[in-house]
């Protein structure tokens, strides 16, 4: 996808070039070019540096959209082994913007659900942009439910714009298929940890998001409206960069903010330069901190995992008395 | 069926004084039809022509479903704050207190339904669009924590646009907020009892709204996830005929019932009576 180099990457990916050159010129030619090669990438991981630690809030919303970056299945190879996927919610049909099933963690079985977005045009319209229809939410809890019959932890991926918005949706009640699953998350008898990998996009993304821990990766954004649909509403221009960055910075959208404000547990790293530079070292990084994280967990009684979680969320809000 | 028959009290006038100036007309915003002020009022605004169910404050909810106008308001000193530091929200938030009251978008008290305490808790539009922040969030869970505590049912009437953007993510977490106390009363047999007005979307559709024991509807609001406006975005097309209105809802089997608002308080009362073991408020005639 042509799009998914955003502006201010512009300036890497003409290094990323250069090098690239080098490196076909010195193989052609069967020379060392080490010595112009070393510097420059040290210059570009400089740069990947220098532009990952001062991204504005939107600059950290293209980057948690960004097709290049690993999904949910993409994890579901390089951080789990043993992924058998499971479809459909028995009542409806299968929606493909969730996917879940069996894997294993560090060897143990556990429950993964998360959205799935698509790399192509085609995959997108598969998937619908990893925006799910009441049956996705419907086939999370069901898988949700498994995994309690079985005391298995479950594993959240959120990435989503948000639940979709359209006929069907709305006739085969989108509301309450979201509503239920907030209701029973909020009292599973095993550990959940969620995870926002990308976009956590509003009800859509909360739906998979009432969890013992709420981790998210550095440069993944939860809002509660899109920065369009906040810059639309508000200042009545969801369009121009300015409106758009105006709205990302007021929401409070990026993950150490989320962190002040106690909505988010923990941030997971990503390698310099953002997940999508490298899949697999994000995947490593993930990986360590939800067998950190499900291994805390496991140490609770169900009843008291419950307790815990239930405070955690009513806790929740700011407000005078 | 024919072998009993409600025995009806005459409907008592929902305010003490109605000082209206006799001049005083008012236009059906659905049908056009023009009326005494007065009269909309006595007929609960609805609209005597047409059934148009005109927006209500939350307080004439409270006067309409509680015996005797008496009732206790619950967290009443409880205010927004701005914690995102949200551009224009505490000018916002003065003009909404100054214009709608004080109560934020959602009014709690407790009160007596047919005899029987509950727990109420009625959301207002006029209050920044009934919108979900932080405070709504508090004041359900507080409502939900005494129902828990003195087994009393609750009961919620939404009317929301959804969550309030200026709070940010926090407006978002009072969805899981509302559910996560819910699924307590469930736990505890305790019943619940959601009224969706018009309109009912957003958060407050996707958490409390949808999850009531049962379900009640005034009739054409419009109730949904996404609103008809983004919905028509997004698939760029109109909408078909009474799309997301409660008659198309009751059609898709998301909710129960849907009743005028004149029915509203005996429709409540008897799910309650039948969810809490009371007997029941209908007298038995026996032909
Ligand atoms: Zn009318």
């Amino acid at each position: 996808m042509s799009t998914s180099i955003m502006e201010f990457e512009k300036p890497i990916v003409e290094l990323e070039k250069q090098i690239d050159e080098l490196r076909r010129t010195a193989e052609k030619r069967q020379l060392s070019m080490e010595e112009e090669i070393v510097p420059l990438e040290r210059k570009l991981d400089e740069l990947r540096r220098t532009v990952y630690t001062t991204l504005t809030p939107l600059q950290r919303v293209q980057v948690a959209r960004n097709a290049r970056r690993p999904f949910t299945l993409d994890y579901l190879q390089l951080a789990f082994t043993d992924f058998i996927e499971l479809h459909g919610d028995r009542l409806y049909r299968d929606d493909a913007a969730i996917v879940g099933g069996w894997a294993r963690l560090d060897g143990d079985t556990v429950m993964v659900i998360g959205h799935q977005r698509g790399r192509d045009t085609k995959e997108n319209l598969r998937r619908n942009f990893g925006m799910p229809h009441p049956e996705g939410y419907r086939k999370a809890l069901r898988l949700m439910k498994l995994a309690e019959k079985y005391k298995i932890p479950i594993i959240t991926l959120i990435d989503t714009p948000g639940a979709w918005a359209g006929l069907g949706a709305e006739e085969r009640g989108q509301s309450e298929a979201i509503a239920r699953n907030l209701f029973e998350m909020s009292r599973l008898e095993v550990p959940v940890v969620a995870t926002v990998i990308g976009e956590g996009g509003s009800g859509g993304a909360l739906a998979l998001g009432v969890a013992d821990r709420v981790l998210m990766l550095e440069n993944a954004v939860y809002s509660v409206i899109t920065v369009e649909g906040c810059a639309a509403i508000l200042w009545k221009d969801g369009k121009s960069t300015e409106m758009k960055e105006r709205a990302a910075k007021a929401l409070r959208i990026t993950a150490p903010e989320l962190m002040e404000l106690g909505v988010i547990d923990e941030i997971v790293p990503e390698p310099v330069g953002g997940a999508h530079v490298n899949h697999e070292a994000s995947a490593r990084a993930l990986q360590e901190a939800l067998v950190r994280n499900i291994e805390e967990l496991r140490r609770f009684r169900p009843e008291k995992l419950v307790r815990r979680r239930r405070e955690k969320f009513l806790a929740m809000g700011e407000f005078t008395e | 069926m024919a072998w009993f028959r409600k025995e009806r009290k005459p409907r008592q006038p929902r305010r003490e004084k109605l000082e209206i100036p006799p001049d005083a007309w008012e236009k059906c915003e659905a049908c056009g039809h023009t009326d005494l002020r007065e009269k909309f009022i006595r007929n609960l605004n609805v609209c005597p022509n047409c059934d148009f169910h005109r927006r209500i404050r939350a307080v004439d909810y409270v006067n309409l479903l509680l015996d005797d106008n008496s009732y206790d308001e619950l967290d009443v000193d409880i205010r927004s704050v701005d914690p995102l530091s949200f551009p224009e929200y505490p000018a916002r938030l003065k003009k909404a207190l100054a214009n709608a009251g004080d109560y934020d978008a959602i009014m709690s008290v407790s009160g007596n339904l047919g005899g029987m305490p509950i727990n109420l808790g009625v959301m207002d539009f006029a209050f920044m669009g009934g919108s979900m922040g932080s405070v709504v969030g508090a004041k359900i869970a507080r409502l939900g924590q005494r129902s828990l505590e003195r087994k009393y049912p609750l009961v919620l009437i939404s009317a929301s646009g959804g969550a309030r953007m200026q709070e940010g993510v926090l407006s978002l977490m009072q969805m899981a907020k509302t559910s996560a106390l819910l699924a307590q009363l469930a736990e505890r047999r305790i019943p619940y009892v959601s009224i969706l007005t018009n309109p009912t979307t957003g958060g407050v559709s996707a958490s409390f709204a949808m999850l009531g024991d049962a379900i009640v509807a005034e009739p054409g609001a419009v109730i949904g996830f996404a609103g008809p406006r983004v919905i028509k975005q997004t698939i760029g097309q109109d909408l078909p005929e009474g799309f997301q209105t409660a008659e198309f809802l009751l059609d898709h089997g998301m909710l129960d019932v849907v009743s005028h608002r004149r029915d509203l308080k005996s429709s409540v009362g008897g799910l309650l009576r039948h969810m809490s073991g009371q007997p029941a408020a209908t007298s038995w005639v026996t032909p």
